[in-house]
C-alpha cells in the first residue's frame, strides 16, 4: 500500500488485570477514511483512544508494542504527547463543546498552541466553521453559548474545533450514535469532504454506516484484529468467517 | 392491633414534623430576639448615629456613642486580610487537590484540611497571642504585635479550610468530558485546569469564598486575643482593631442588664446575622447556579 | 509507559523531553501545591510548638487536681469535668431533636414550601456565628427561661449551635441506606414507621454517632456561646447541680492567656490547658473516623 500514515504493530493493551486489546495489527492510509468496526464492547474505542493516547488518563493502563505515524513511534521516551494530540485530533461519542460561545470554542486550540494573533485566529475561526459546514448557521451568533445549538450541530461543532488546530489526523469515536438520521446524513458527508486533506479513522458499530463512509476497514473482535482491507472487499469476500458473520448479522 | 400500630405510625411523623419546626422557630427565635432587644437601643441611642457614627464609646460619662463604623471596618477589614490569604491559598490548594491528586493521598490530605476546619480557635488565638505577636513585632519593628496583621493572618488560616473543601467540591462537579476534550485537543494539564475547569467551576468557587467570608466575618476568639481591641478606625496593618464579634464578646460582661449598652449589642448582634444570613444565601445560590450550568 | 505513580493521576508525565519550551507541563502545577504545603507545615509548626511547650506541664495531678494559689499552681480537673458536663447537656438536647429532624427531612418530607423553609432554616442555623448564637442563649435561657447562669443554660445553647451539624449528618447516615431496604419491609405490611424503625435506623446509627462524636469535638473548643450563660473564671467547687456556673477548657486556657494578672507565670498552665484541650478534640475526631472507616468496610451495601 501507498505510505501508510498510522502503522499499528502487535499492540496489547491491559485495564488493570483485563486484555483488552490482543496484539492487533494493522495499517492505516492517508487521506483516506478507516473505519474500525466490530461487536460492542470488542475494544474499538479504546483502540482509537490509543492513537492518541488518550488511554494515558486512565490509571493502571499498559500497553506494549507500536504505533508509528510518519515512521515515529508515538511510545517513545521522547514523544511529546501534547504535540502528538494536536496532530491526532479527536471527536468523541457524546458532543463535548465546552461551556463558552461557539466562536470561543474553535478559537480554544488555536489559542493555546499560540497559532497566531487575534485577527488570524479570527480569521482561523471561520475558516474552520466553513469547513465543517456550520459557518451558514451559526455566523450570526457566534457568541452565544454552544450549548444552544442542536446536538447534530454540537457535534459538528466540535469536529471544528479538532480541526482548528490542523490535525493531521482525525479520530471519530461513534460520532453519530447520539444524533438523529438527518443529522447523522450531515455528519457522514462532512466526513467524506475532508478525508481530501485529513487521515480519517472513524469507530462504528453501525456496519451500514462504515459501508457508506469508509474507503478501507478493520474488523475487532474480542480485542483481536481480525482482519482489514478495502471497503469494498472484506463487504463482498471477507477472508475470515468472524467477519461474514458479523456481516451477515449472526452476531451485532 | 392494628389500629394502634397505625395510630403509631402517625403519632410518630407527628413527632418528626414538630422536632424539624423547631429549627425554624429557632432561626425566627434568633430573629426575634435580635430585633426585639436591638431596636430598644434606638431609645436612647439615634439610629443615624448607630449606622454611621464614627466613635464607639458606649461608656462614655456624658454622651455614649454608639457608632457603628469602626467595629464595621474593623470586622470587614480582618476579613478583608483573611480572604487576601485565603482565597490564592484555597483556589490553588482546591485546584492542586481536584485536578492533581487521587487516591489515598488525596483522601489523607482532605482529611487533615477538613481536621484543622474544627480546630479550636481558642487554640489558635493562644498560638498568634504566643507565637505570631513577638514575631510580628520582630519582623517589623512594631512594638505591638496585637493587631490588624496578626488577626487577620489567623483568621486567614481560619477560613483557608472551608475555601478549600467547598472549592474541590465545586471543581469536582465540572464533567469529565471537558477535560477530556481539553486533553485532545493538545492541552497540558495546567491549560485545562487553569483555562477550561476552573472558569467552568467560577459560581461554586465564589461559593467558596463566600461561605469562607462568613467564617471569617463570625469567629470571635481569635479576634479577641490578636487583634489588640481598640475599637478605633485603623489606619495601618499595624493598629489594633475591633471587630463587631469582639466588642460583643468584650462588653457583654461588662453591661447591666436592659441598660442601652446592653441592647446595642443586640443591635451589633442583629447586624453580624444579617451578613452572616446574606453571605450563605449568596453562596446557595451561587452552588445552586453552577449546578445547573452544566445540565443545559 | 506512564505507570501509575501511586496517589497521582496517570496524565502522561514521563516522555516529557518537550520539543517545546511548554513549562506549563508539570513543573507548572507543582506551583499550586506550594500553598497546600505551606498550610500543612503551617499547621505541623503550631502543633509541635504547642506541645513542645505543654507536654512538660500535663501530668496525672495537671489534670486530676483544681487550680490553687490563685491560678498559678495545680491542675485543671474543673475544667475537664465543666466541659464534659456542658457537652453532655448539648448532646441531650442537640442528638433527639437532631435525629427526629433528620427522620423527617429524609423520610417523611415532601418537596413543599414547609420542607423548603425547614432546610433552609437548618443551612441558616449552620451559618451563624458563635457569639450571636450567645446573645441568643443570654436572652432566652438566662433571662427568659430564668435559668441563670448554669450548665443548663450554656449546654442548651450550644445544644443550639450543634442542631443544624447533627442534622446534617444524621440526613447523610440515613439516606446511605438503601431504598430497598424499607421497601422490602413496607411490602410484608409494616407501618411506615415501624419500616424505619426496624429496618434504616440500625444501620443509620454509626453515621449518626459519627455525627454527634464530630458535633462534640466542635463543642469542647467553642468558647463564645458559653462565654455569658454560665462559665466561670473559678468556682472553688465542683458544680452539684446543673443550674450552677461551672469551669471550662477553652475558657480556662483564655483566661490564662489574657485575663490573669500574672500571665507570663501561667504561661506553662496554659500551654497544658492548650494541649489537654487539643488532645480531647482530636481523640473524639480520631474516634468518628474510625468508625467510619470500619462501618464503609463492613458495610457490603456500600459500594
Amino acid at each position: 500500500m501507498a505510505e501508510d500514515k498510522i502503522l499499528v504493530e502487535d499492540l496489547n493493551l491491559w485495564f488493570g488485570d483485563n486484555h483488552v486489546l490482543k496484539d492487533v495489527g494493522f495499517r492505516i492510509p492517508p487521506n483516506a477514511v478507516t473505519a474500525i468496526m466490530g461487536p460492542s464492547g470488542c475494544g474499538k474505542s479504546t483502540l482509537l483512544r490509543t492513537i492518541n493516547r488518550m488511554n494515558d488518563l486512565i490509571a493502571g493502563t499498559r500497553v506494549t508494542g507500536r504505533i508509528v505515524i510518519d515512521g515515529k513511534d508515538i511510545f517513545a521516551d521522547d514523544t511529546d504527547v501534547i504535540d502528538l494530540r494536536k496532530r491526532v485530533g479527536m471527536v468523541f461519542q457524546k458532543p463535548n463543546p465546552f461551556p463558552r460561545s461557539i466562536y470561543e470554542n474553535i478559537a480554544f486550540g488555536p489559542r493555546i498552541h499560540r497559532m497566531g494573533n487575534r485577527s488570524d485566529i479570527a480569521e482561523r475561526v471561520k475558516r474552520t466553521l466553513r469547513h465543517a459546514n456550520l459557518w451558514d448557521e451559526v455566523k450570526d451568533r457566534l457568541h452565544d453559548n454552544a450549548f444552544s445549538l442542536s446536538g447534530g450541530q454540537q457535534q459538528r461543532l466540535c469536529i471544528a474545533r479538532c480541526l482548528s488546530v490542523e490535525p493531521e489526523i482525525v479520530l471519530l469515536d461513534e460520532p453519530a450514535s447520539a444524533l438523529d438520521p438527518h443529522s447523522t446524513a450531515r455528519l457522514e458527508e462532512l466526513i467524506t469532504q475532508i478525508k481530501q486533506d485529513y487521515t480519517v479513522v472513524i469507530v462504528t458499530h453501525n456496519m451500514q454506516q462504515a459501508a457508506r463512509v469508509s474507503d478501507f476497514c478493520a474488523f475487532l473482535m474480542l480485542g483481536e484484529m481480525v482482519e482489514y482491507d478495502r471497503t469494498e472487499r472484506i463487504f463482498t469476500k471477507p477472508r475470515d468467517k468472524r467477519t461474514e458473520d458479523f456481516l451477515t448479522g449472526k452476531f451485532g | 392491633m392494628l389500629n394502634l400500630r397505625r395510630g403509631a405510625d402517625r403519632g410518630a411523623r407527628v413527632v418528626f414534623l414538630l422536632s424539624s419546626l423547631l429549627s425554624a422557630a429557632v432561626l425566627l427565635g434568633i430573629l426575634a430576639f435580635l430585633l426585639f432587644y436591638g431596636v430598644r437601643t434606638f431609645r436612647e441611642a439615634s439610629p443615624l448615629g448607630f449606622l454611621f457614627g464614627t466613635q464607639w464609646n458606649p461608656d462614655a460619662y456624658g454622651e455614649p456613642e454608639f457608632g457603628l463604623v469602626p467595629l464595621l471596618l474593623g470586622s470587614f477589614l480582618t476579613t478583608l486580610l483573611a480572604l487576601l490569604i485565603a482565597i490564592p491559598f484555597g483556589i490553588a490548594s482546591a485546584v492542586f487537590v481536584s485536578e492533581r491528586l487521587k487516591g489515598w493521598v488525596r483522601v489523607t490530605v482532605k482529611t487533615l484540611v477538613e481536621l484543622f476546619a474544627g480546630f479550636p480557635s481558642v487554640v489558635l488565638g493562644f498560638f498568634g497571642l504566643v507565637v505570631l505577636a513577638p514575631f510580628i513585632g520582630h519582623l517589623f519593628h512594631v512594638a505591638f504585635g496585637l493587631n490588624l496583621l496578626n488577626a487577620g493572618l489567623l483568621l486567614g488560616f481560619m477560613a483557608l479550610p472551608t475555601i478549600i473543601s467547598v472549592s474541590e467540591d465545586a471543581l469536582r462537579v465540572v464533567p469529565h468530558s471537558y477535560r477530556e476534550a481539553a486533553c485532545a485537543l493538545g492541552a497540558t494539564p495546567w491549560i485545562t485546569a487553569t483555562r477550561i475547569v476552573l472558569p467552568a467551576a467560577r459560581s461554586g468557587i465564589l461559593a467558596a469564598v463566600m461561605l469562607g467570608f462568613g467564617r471569617a466575618v463570625g469567629e470571635t476568639m481569635v479576634v479577641l486575643m490578636v487583634a489588640g481591641n481598640a475599637p478605633i478606625i485603623p489606619h495601618s496593618p499595624f493598629d489594633p482593631v475591633r471587630t463587631i464579634t469582639s466588642t460583643i464578646a468584650i462588653e457583654l460582661g461588662e453591661s447591666s442588664f436592659n441598660t442601652t449598652h446592653f441592647y446595642s449589642l443586640f443591635a451589633l448582634g442583629f447586624v453580624l446575622f444579617l451578613i452572616a444570613l446574606g453571605t450563605n444565601f449568596l453562596a446557595e445560590s451561587l452552588i445552586k447556579r453552577e449546578k445547573r450550568s452544566f445540565t443545559l | 509507559m506512564s505507570g501509575n505513580r501511586a496517589g497521582l493521576t496517570a496524565v502522561p508525565a514521563r516522555g516529557l523531553f518537550l520539543k517545546r519550551s511548554r513549562f506549563a507541563g508539570n513543573r507548572g502545577f507543582l506551583v499550586l501545591a506550594l500553598p497546600l504545603a505551606l498550610f500543612l507545615v503551617f499547621i505541623g509548626y503550631m502543633f509541635v510548638y504547642l506541645f513542645h511547650n505543654g507536654l512538660g506541664v500535663v501530668s496525672w495531678r495537671f489534670l486530676t487536681q483544681p487550680p490553687v494559689n490563685g491560678m498559678t499552681q495545680g491542675g485543671i480537673w474543673p475544667c475537664i469535668v465543666g466541659t464534659v458536663l456542658v457537652a453532655f447537656v448539648s448532646l441531650v438536647f442537640s442528638v433527639p431533636v437532631g435525629i427526629l429532624s433528620a427522620i423527617y427531612l429524609s423520610e417523611y418530607a415532601a418537596n413543599n414550601f414547609v420542607t423548603r423553609g425547614i432546610r433552609s432554616s437548618v443551612r441558616s442555623l449552620a451559618g451563624i456565628p458563635s457569639i450571636v448564637y450567645g446573645l441568643f442563649g443570654v436572652a432566652l435561657f438566662v433571662n427568659a427561661f430564668h435559668l441563670g447562669l448554669s450548665i443548663l443554660a450554656s449546654g442548651l445553647t450550644l445544644g443550639l449551635m450543634n442542631l443544624p451539624w447533627i442534622i446534617a449528618t444524621s440526613e447523610e447516615g440515613i439516606n446511605a441506606i438503601p431504598g430497598s431496604f424499607r421497601e422490602g419491609a413496607l411490602a410484608l405490611g409494616a407501618t411506615k414507621w415501624e419500616a424505619i424503625r426496624h429496618n434504616v435506623l440500625p444501620y443509620a446509627f454509626p453515621g449518626m454517632l459519627t455525627g454527634a462524636l464530630l458535633a462534640v469535638a466542635r463543642t469542647l473548643g467553642e468558647t463564645a456561646p458559653i462565654l455569658f450563660t454560665g462559665v466561670t473564671y473559678y468556682t472553688r467547687n465542683l458544680p452539684h447541680s446543673f443550674m450552677q456556673k461551672f469551669m471550662a477548657l477553652p475558657y480556662h486556657l483564655f483566661a490564662l492567656a489574657t485575663q490573669h494578672d500574672q500571665i507570663m507565670k501561667v504561661r506553662p498552665l496554659a500551654f497544658g490547658t492548650a494541649i489537654v484541650l487539643l488532645v480531647f478534640v482530636l481523640a473524639l475526631d480520631a474516634l468518628a473516623f474510625v468508625i467510619r472507616m470500619r462501618v464503609a468496610t463492613a458495610n457490603r451495601w456500600q459500594v
